[in-house]
């Protein structure tokens, strides 16, 4: 059914769509659980409780939200992005950010606990006390990226509603696997299982080597 | 005369329902050792977060110089930037020894030459210089504790403020950063307030001792008088162990 | 943009700040990248299509598209779904043309003004399959599926059911209302639901030694793997008509309207016609060609 090139593309646009999109879902991500963690403000504790709350958002829920924003009937639907690999990166955005900006506030808190005083004692300012945290919390804020792409490259919810699993276009690796099982095609759908595993693989033991050389 | 370099009038501060301070009064003068000592549990922590801004007070003034800074604002920073608090349990940056003791010098814009010469220094005193490269959290509590104060010390701070700063460590240690902190002064003639529920470590080391007790300095005076002559019969108790606290 | 204004003071450790900063750009300019890519594809050279699970899982799609593409040089991109979100991506102008088997829903559609035209393009049929080895209720041989059923309620020989809403899950509940009578997986032991597409329902049939309805392509193209036979067929109830619709661009203009109407006009033609008579899956030909062009 499905040969090596197309395998290739497959793996290739899910790597590319999940990247891009813990890529988008951090650099938005990462600063706001920064500032909801550090910063000192009213409806603080409730911006937490729903960054937590999408956190375990259900990814269809997401998609469909997605689908609805991105079909030609929706507010942007004009653009044309539904099942094209950009509606694709922005559903998973979607779903990336909260993850991100979840685990990130958890790490800051913590941060913050044990150095807050410690930072300003030494004459910290705000903004010098937001990077120490950060650097500080490094190890924290670094899996809150790889879980955000663990999470994206694993999900198939979004992926199919907004990418409609287009051969050659939008078909990334979890949607080829749930396409080979309704097909019966219980090989093909653990090979590609198996490949998924060795991406996610991958990805934490590059994140494992960093934390043991202390480069995070 | 000009004003004492730090000075409390009528410091009150609670936490909720619940009173801490209530209305603390003491001066501090230029290049002394003061120490604070009371029971655990007293305000001594608190107090030292008013003093370095890090806090404000619910009533008084807390003066540098005759001047006040509410805290937050742009000139309470230059003022915290001019002294340094060392915390109770302090804790390490996840980063080496030179980077920690590298902080506070980079947070005020030290051109990276001086700062190299400054850290080494800061690391040397100490006796830490061999450890500059390593991870400063796998250190020893007690070095730990001495690159706490190396980092606070390389900022050649106006007013230095300690909190227990020895709790919890070896004697050798013990000795070793208090003769640091007498060397320090010395070197540098600055104003040092020690918190301590230590007796000893306050005679060893302080000009003048305050005993804080119910949210007041129940008596401020020179160590030796405080220790062998106390006026206050809250403080002969203290001093003999007989408060239960 | 704050993010990017100089630090007053000097911040430390800034290599975070200076990570972000680049990811920023790598972001901001992946995505400019790929709008610019999408933006380039305007006017389009491809149509999308909206079908069922079926018309893809019996390999017809990926079969014909080839030759269309080579013929008039528009690709396709199709993607399966049920019969009633297939017709809800057209209504919603998110496909360019439908290719569905729902005759009721398709009147529905075309009434309500969001179909251009409608063409019939081809036949297959349903078929009840069983065990190769037995046939418990007795109806190897039949052609009316209503009596098949019948026996297979009476004899409680285990069935499978889509249970999934699908257009053949809605013709299977279809026979069992001429059979009078609703089976429940809550009360009848012999009557299960797989939740799932048809070639899982059938491998799910095949383990379990059951019966089930199946369109007679996808059991035909799957039917090497599986331990079943067709019992019941040439039912003229069952038999399952395609159409093609080309969404109708007044309502939706952004359709690629021409791209859609070649498509339907292809399928119905005698080159698509043919194609379709000739596709082979599994040693048979699934689909009968069943094509009358009514697009103007
Ligand atoms: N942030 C706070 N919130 C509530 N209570 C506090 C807080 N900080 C200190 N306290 C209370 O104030 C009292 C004095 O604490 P502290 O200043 O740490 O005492 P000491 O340093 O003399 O042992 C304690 O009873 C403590 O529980
Ligand atoms: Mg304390």
């Amino acid at each position: 059914m499905t040969d090596f090139s197309e395998i290739l593309q497959i793996v290739g646009l899910s790597i590319l769509v999940s990247g891009t999109s813990t890529l988008i879902g951090s650099v938005v991500g990462v600063p706001l659980g920064v500032l909801v963690a550090l910063r000192k403000f009213r409806g603080r504790n409730f911006v937490r409780t729903v960054a937590f709350t999408f956190y375990g958002f259900p990814p269809v829920l997401a998609g469909l939200l997605v689908f609805l924003i991105l079909s030609r009937g929706g507010p942007l639907g004009f653009l044309g992005f539904l099942f094209t690999p950009i509606g694709m990166i922005l559903a998973q955005s979607v779903i990336v950010m909260p993850i991100v900006m979840g685990i990130t506030i958890s790490a800051m808190m913590t941060v913050e606990k044990r150095l807050h005083d410690t930072s300003l004692a030494l004459g910290a300012n705000e903004r010098q006390w937001r990077t120490t945290a950060l650097h500080d919390a490094r190890v924290g804020v670094f899996t809150a990226v790889m879980v955000g792409f663990g999470r994206a490259i694993s999900e198939v919810g979004t992926v199919l509603i907004v990418g409609g699993n287009i051969r050659g276009q939008t078909r990334v690796l979890t949607t080829a696997i749930v396409l080979e099982i309704s097909q019966a095609h219980y090989l093909e759908a653990t090979i590609f299982g198996i490949i998924l595993f060795v991406i996610a693989f991958a990805v934490f033991a590059f994140l494992q080597r960093l934390q043991a050389k202390g480069v995070v | 005369m000009s004003a004492a370099p730090l000075s409390l009038e009528g410091i009150h501060k609670s936490f909720g329902t619940k009173p801490v301070l209530r209305g603390l009064d003491a001066e501090v003068q230029a290049g002394e050792i003061f120490s604070i000592v009371g029971p655990s549990g007293a305000g001594k922590t608190t107090a030292l977060r008013l003093l370095d801004l890090l806090d404000s007070p619910d009533a008084g003034r807390i003066t540098f110089h005759g001047k006040s800074y509410p805290i937050r604002s742009p000139e309470s920073l230059a003022q915290r930037r001019r002294m340094v608090l060392v915390m109770q349990n302090p804790t390490v940056f996840r980063a080496t020894a030179f980077e920690n003791v590298a902080y506070g010098l980079w947070l005020r814009g030290v051109p990276d030459a001086e700062l190299r010469g400054r850290v080494f220094a800061g690391l040397d005193f100490v006796g830490l210089l061999e450890a500059a490269k390593e991870s400063a959290e796998k250190l020893s509590g007690g070095e730990q504790q001495r690159i706490a104060f190396a980092r606070a010390a390389v900022l050649n701070p106006e007013i230095l403020l300690l909190d227990e700063f020895t709790a919890n460590l070896d004697p050798f240690n013990v000795r070793l950063l208090e003769q640091s902190i007498l060397r320090y002064r010395h070197e540098t003639g600055c104003t040092v307030v020690i918190v301590t529920h230590n007796l000893f470590q306050a005679k060893r080391l302080a000009d003048r001792v305050a005993l804080l007790l119910d949210g007041r300095f129940v008596e401020v005076a020179p160590a030796a008088d405080f220790f062998e002559h106390p006026v206050r019969p809250e403080t002969r108790a203290f001093l003999s162990g007989e408060m239960a606290y | 943009m704050t993010a990017l204004r100089r630090p007053r003071e000097p911040l430390p450790w800034p290599s975070f700040v200076t990570v972000w900063r680049v990811a920023f750009v790598l972001a901001a300019l992946l995505i400019l990248a790929g709008m610019a890519v999408s933006i380039d594809l305007q006017p389009r050279s491809f149509i999308v299509l909206a079908t069922t699970t079926s018309a893809r899982d019996s390999g017809l799609l990926d079969y014909l598209i080839p030759y269309f593409q080579s013929d008039t040089g528009i690709g396709v991109r199709y993607t399966a779904v049920g019969t009633g979100q297939a017709l809800d991506l057209g209504s919603r102008g998110d496909a360019d043309v439908v290719l569905v088997h729902a005759p009721s829903a398709e009147l529905a559609f075309m009434a309500a003004g969001q179909g251009l035209c409608r063409s019939p393009v081809m036949m297959n049929q349903f078929v009840v399959v069983g065990p190769n080895q037995s046939d418990p209720a007795g109806i190897l041989g039949l052609t009316n599926a209503t009596i098949a059923f019948e026996r297979i309620r009476t004899t409680h020989a285990l069935f499978i059911s889509r249970g999934d809403n699908s257009g053949t899950n809605i013709i299977e509940k279809t026979i069992w209302s001429w059979v009078g009578y609703t089976p429940s997986t809550t009360n009848d032991t012999w009557y299960k639901e797989s939740g799932q597409g048809m070639a899982a329902t059938l491998d799910i049939a095949s383990q379990l030694v059951a019966y089930t309805l199946s369109d007679d392509g996808t059991f035909l193209v799957h039917s090497a793997n599986l331990d079943l036979r067709i019992d019941v067929q040439h039912d003229p109830a069952l038999r399952n008509f395609y159409s093609v619709i080309p969404v109708n661009p007044s309502v939706h203009p952004s359709i690629f309207v021409a791209g859609a109407l070649r498509f339907a006009k292809w399928l119905t033609s005698e080159r698509g016609q043919s194609l379709i008579g000739n596709y082979t899956a599994g040693g048979v030909r699934p689909f009968q060609p069943d094509g009358q062009d009514l697009c103007p």
